[in-house]
């Protein structure tokens, strides 16, 4: 279902113009109110009249993470602090966390874009559903609690954790949506088997999953393990939270960006040269409707690329390709890029083999060591060692064809890797720099 | 002729074969025989116990992997040559040993050792035609 029809099949021209004027007046409001923006925009010699065209976009400057950081808690905002309703912020795991704010319209306006992607996702009036992403200072949780009021939909907010309490919950409420991340998904479905209920007996139909990288093949897990359609969504608190972009139940292929809101550009991170459609890069988005906290060319470093075709669902707007990985969570193990999802779809196509896994990386003599931890599942498992060892003599095999980097594979015990009620713990690095 | 054995996927880690032992300890389950096979990473342990279905059932639960396989029990002369016997009988078939080890009891004077054949069939078929007596499961579990 497509909960805005007029925006969201929108002819091309009609959308570039609005993007157009929305575009202009962010620049001349961020120019006018934020001094960040209005220094920045002078150093590059750059006057808001200077847009004339969307092609104007790239004339203007990036914004990193570390600028949010310089400007830590409410330097960015655009508005008094008198019109801003709330706040959230980042985690905060690698630094001060990024702190965000929004006016009543903008969570009018985020509430209309979750609704649209919970729509997409195959959610309606009548559903119920079961939102398990963090509700506090995280936008997850809130961002689909107000997209699903917006829907009419009947919301769980039972956020992240206890996680036995919530499948009580689940097999006594019957919820029909699920959101929460891949990562929890899995862990959701392993602890019901523990608990000896099975998915089956549940009434979801479509479950809404993002907050972290994933795979084709977890999707593929997800939906066996949980018997449920589940998609892709994409967003982050620096551009507004959940509900950037989608994937839609008609294709399953690539997340329709709100373009109506926001402008994704692909870059190549060492040039900062924006790619053509279909080239992988790094994601940049700029906001063009947001009051409190607008944001230009935000470097995301997220690893994803564009594709204009049109869709079988009737939406108009771009498709991003699913995340395949991060800037600064690729590792460089001697000389060669590492993406841990690269890994995992190794692993995924390796029979028997649980997608449970950790890379550890350690430096040894000056030489980069990669230990590849893997869960041993029940189908993979045998009484002779042999087997076992041939077992991690393919998985290294595999690893080192798909990625060309050699790696150390140990077999561990299920549900020995630390898993987070949230993300999936995935990389240790131990190298010293 | 089968004995159901089975197999418990260990990490080489400080305390966790004891983990084992203290769940089949609470669980009521007597372990019959056991091998342990262990490379750097990791071990194998294999077990015969009394009950299998409680034991694997209880692993389960605590989070181990755990498989089931059929072995041979095969009484061995407790002499010198006894076991030699065996095993050439063995080669001369073609038929290959995966690994073995003995039991705790005996039967009668004989001792008893636990085969993984490749092809369990065809081993206790030479086993047979060569008067070589083999131990029914149910037989093993309650000696």
């Amino acid at each position: 279902m497509i909960y805005n029809i007029e925006y969201e099949t929108m002819p091309r021209e009609a959308l570039e113009a609005i993007q157009l004027r929305r575009l202009q007046s962010t620049v001349e409001r961020v120019y006018a109110t934020v001094p960040f923006y209005r220094r920045k925009l002078q150093e590059a010699g750059i006057a808001p009249a200077d847009i004339r065209s969307l092609e104007d976009l790239r004339r203007l400057p990036f914004t990193t993470k570390q600028d949010l950081r310089d400007n830590y808690p409410f330097g960015m905002f655009a508005v008094p602090m008198d019109n801003v309703v709330r706040i959230h912020a980042s985690s905060g795991t690698t630094g001060k966390p990024t702190v965000v704010g929004y006016t009543a319209r903008d969570i009018g306006m985020w509430s209309e874009l979750m609704a649209r992607a919970l729509s997409a996702g195959g959610a309606s009036r009548g559903d119920i559903i079961h939102n398990a992403y963090g509700y506090g200072l995280f936008t997850g949780g809130l961002g689909v609690h107000y997209g699903a009021e917006r829907l009419g939909a009947s919301v769980i907010p039972i956020s992240g954790g206890n996680t036995k309490r919530q499948i009580m919950i689940m097999k006594d409420f019957g919820p029909t949506i699920l959101t929460c991340t891949p990562s929890y998904a899995l862990h959701l479905a392993e602890v019901a088997v523990d608990m000896g209920l099975d998915f089956k007996d549940f009434r979801f139909r479509s479950g809404i999953f993002g907050a972290e990288p994933w795979s084709e093949q977890m999707r593929a897990e997800i939906e066996r393990k949980l018997n449920l359609t589940a998609i892709d969504i994409y967003g982050l608190s620096e551009v507004i939270g959940p509900g950037v972009s989608i994937e839609c139940l008609e294709a399953k292929k690539g997340l329709h960006v709100f373009e109506d809101h926001f402008i994704p550009e692909v870059i190549d991170p060492k040039t900062e040269e924006v790619l053509p459609y279909g080239v992988s890069g790094e994601l940049v988005f700029t906001s063009i409707t947001k009051e409190a906290f607008p944001i230009l060319r935000y470097r995301t470093r997220d690893i994803s690329s564009l594709n204009p075709e049109p869709c079988v669902c009737g939406r108009t707007h771009v498709r991003m390709h699913r995340i395949s990985g991060r800037t600064d969570d690729m590792l460089i193990i001697r000389g060669v890029n590492v993406f841990p999802s690269q890994i995992e779809s190794v692993l995924m196509e390796t029979e028997g083999v649980e997608p449970h896994y950790q890379l550890v990386v350690d430096r040894e003599d000056n030489l980069d060591i990669l230990t590849v931890m893997v869960e041993i599942g029940e189908q993979a498992f045998s009484d002779e060692v042999r087997r076992l060892q041939d077992l991690e003599k393919k998985i290294a095999k595999n690893i080192k064809e798909y990625l060309g980097v050699s790696a150390k594979v140990k077999l561990v015990e299920p549900k020995s890797i630390a898993r987070s009620e949230g993300k999936a713990i995935r990389v240790i690095d131990n190298r010293k720099y | 002729m089968r004995v159901e054995q089975i197999s418990v996927f260990l990490e080489n880690k400080a305390g966790r074969l004891s983990e084992v032992t203290r769940i089949l300890a609470e669980e009521g389950v007597n372990i019959r025989a056991l091998s342990l096979a262990d490379t750097s990473d990791f071990g194998i342990l294999r077990l015969i116990v009394n009950d299998n279905d409680r034991a694997k059932e209880a692993l389960k639960r605590h989070g181990f992997t755990v498989g089931k396989t059929d072995v041979v029990a095969v009484e061995v002369e407790d002499q010198p040559g006894g076991l030699h016997r065996i095993l050439s009988v063995l080669h001369k078939a073609n038929v290959n040993v995966e690994y073995m080890y003995a039991f705790v009891q005996q039967s009668g004077s004989n001792a008893v050792i636990i085969f993984r054949f490749d092809n369990l069939d065809e081993a206790v078929k030479v086993l047979k035609e060569n008067g070589v007596k083999v131990i029914e499961g149910e037989k093993l579990y309650a000696m």
